[in-house]
């Protein structure tokens, strides 16, 4: 695929087994891309080695086999194209909120300014509506101001990519909704490629373009794409009230409880399989119990949010 | 309110017990009289000690006046043995000064490489247990043969005394810096060196700092052991000097100085300590 931006080929992850003796495969030959602007989540149990996969996309770990090319490049190694947004939003605790985006800025600008990069930095701070909090230090902020201190940090330095980790799982649900409301509005403004990991379905289906699903681990692989129909304008508020959210979130849902452990162990459909990825798209029905899986055409000929019954065709 | 009142309560019992610990001293050292009679010849010839009972330990008024009369005339020097109070403690600061910046000239940046490599630090913690039980004046004769110079010696031994604190606290400091922050440092393509100033060395500073003040500690305990054994200047070999002199109100005295300046001392690297200090 020539648009791919972000193309993550045959990837293999093993670990060396706690007991000492042999290795633990955490996920085998994974195949999947990310365009350039779109924003891609995975979704999956813990323990499937989702962050395994963000690490290593990261360029902060290594894979076993196979390999990620990440913008034309191959990725060998962290860099700047890729910021990363921590679960944990990774603050620096000596530093004040625009100290820690200045490190980021300063970091990717070595030769500007003082000036330079503090106007630089507030300038994100400002996006993330943290203008006026600047000076604390990341111990007097909320947590979902922390993760905002920690957004702006990834965005200061103008990623090609940004990388989330669960950014918001550990945030209560209240903050937890307005920061993906905000993450929403910068998306818009920046058509920002994303990659993010989660386990929250709503959080999934209100920001994701596409959803890959992976099966429990040892030895994940990713059983399906899900592509979200829901219109591209979709906000927090309506998202339950657009037609085609339960068949999808049914779907994800169906996927978590049940599919992911009957895959995980039923052997994935042999390694080639993985480059053609079944691409999900439960389609818009009004029966709530109508059959939510709809396997189509990779090719992708079927539009979105179409209002027909699943059809089916062989891949 | 409760705090300012608990501060005013505690207060006003270490008053009280200061009080009673002078109290309870004056009345231990006081004479009772005439004890012995004697000839008046004989009894002068033998002082109030043996003829009114009177202890041979100074009461607290005579370390009073003492301490006061050192305070008055702190840097006077009247020859080799006699010299003001404030000179022998500024000699034995600039000794343990002197020690104390070399060993964290040596300390840290070892302490750094333990921390950051692990095949440093196997490799290195075998001298460390070896050399870190080791009492610093047993280096004494050693230091005094291959220096050849006793003031030097002191130095060394402080030099010596304030490494193992520093050097541990440092490796282990910057051994536990958060696994997050040296992601975030990758990701953000820092350098070595940039990592190790602008991250590791923040993150690490209370864990350093903490090594630190335990080593001045130790250095201020060790200098006046030191200072007795190398003699000359200090208020280490001022203590043994006025022992040799009997007189037990200058040795008194001198305890409390070097109370005073141990404690200045901890109290500087305090503050140093709350400086980098960060909440988590």
């Amino acid at each position: 695929m020539n648009t791919a931006f972000i193309s993550v080929q045959g990837l293999t992850r093993r670990f060396a087994d706690p007991s000492g003796r042999g290795e633990l495969t955490v996920f085998e030959d994974l195949w999947f891309n990310v365009a350039e602007g779109e924003f891609a989540c995975v979704v999956g149990h813990s323990g499937c080695g989702k962050s395994t996969i963000l690490n290593i996309l990261a360029g902060l770990d290594a894979p076993t086999e196979g390999h990620i090319i990440a913008a034309g490049k191959h990725v060998l190694g962290p860099s700047l194209d890729r910021a990363v947004i921590f679960q944990g939003h990774a603050l620096m605790p000596w530093l004040s909120a625009l100290g820690n985006v200045e490190l980021a800025v300063s970091s990717r600008h070595p030769d500007w300014s003082r000036a330079q990069i503090r106007e630089h930095a507030m300038k994100y701070l400002t996006l993330v509506h943290l203008d006026g909090s600047e000076t604390k230090k990341p111990a007097q902020l909320s947590g979902g101001m922390k993760q905002r201190v920690g957004i702006a940090r990834a965005l200061a330095i103008e990623p090609r990519m940004l990388l989330m980790d669960e950014p918001f799982s550990a945030l209560d649900a209240l903050t937890r909704g307005s920061l993906q409301d905000e993450v929403i509005t910068i998306r818009n403004a920046t058509r920002q490629t994303v990659f993010m990991i989660t386990h929250d379905v709503d959080e999934a289906l209100l920001l994701a373009d596409k959803i890959l699903l992976m099966t429990n681990g040892p030895k994940a692989w990713i059983a399906e794409i899900v592509e979200n129909t829901l219109p591209k304008d979709r906000t927090r508020a309506q998202l339950h009230k657009l037609p085609n959210y339960y068949p999808l979130r049914n779907h994800l849902i169906e996927f978590l409880v049940r599919r992911s452990r009957e895959l995980a162990l039923a052997p994935p459909p042999g390694p080639t399989a993985h480059r053609s990825l079944p691409i999900v798209r439960p389609a818009t029905t009004f029966a709530p119990h109508a059959p939510t899986t709809a396997l189509s055409d990779p090719a992708g000929e079927a539009p979105a949010g179409r209002l027909s019954a699943s059809h089916v065709s062989a891949a | 309110m409760t705090q300012k009142w608990l501060g005013l309560r505690a207060g006003l019992v270490s008053l009280a017990l200061f009080a009673l610990i002078v109290g309870a001293w004056h009345l231990a050292t006081a004479g009772t009289g005439t004890a012995v009679k004697m000839d008046p010849a004989y009894a002068k010839l033998m002082g109030a000690t043996a003829t009114q009972g009177k202890s041979a330990m100074p009461g607290p008024g005579e370390v009073g006046a003492k301490i006061w009369q050192h305070l008055k005339d702190p840097f006077y020097d009247k020859g080799t043995n006699d010299k003001g109070i404030g000179i022998q403690l500024a000699y034995s600061i600039a000794r343990v000064g002197i020690g104390y910046l070399l060993a964290v000239a040596v300390a840290i940046p070892i302490g750094f490489l333990i921390g950051m490599s692990p095949l440093m630090s196997r490799a290195l913690d075998p001298f460390i247990q070896v050399m870190k039980p080791i009492s610093p004046l047993a280096w004494m004769p050693l230091a005094l043969y291959t220096i050849k110079d006793s003031a030097i010696s002191a130095v060394f031994v402080i030099f010596i005394c304030s490494l193992w604190p520093m050097l541990i606290n440092t490796a282990f400091g910057v051994a536990s810096v958060r696994r997050d922050w040296l992601n975030v440092a990758k990701t953000l393509e820092m350098s070595p060196s940039r990592t190790a100033w602008r991250v590791i060395l923040p993150a690490a500073a209370p864990t350093i700092l903490t090594g630190m003040r335990i080593s001045i500690g130790i250095a201020w305990l060790v200098i006046v052991a030191a200072e007795m054994l190398v003699g000359g200047t200090g208020i280490g070999y001022f203590v043994w000097n006025e022992w040799n002199n009997l007189s037990i109100t200058n040795v008194i005295t001198a305890i409390l100085f070097i109370g005073v300046v141990g404690m200045l001392l901890d109290q500087l690297m305090a503050k140093l300590q709350r400086l980098v200090a960060y909440a988590d």
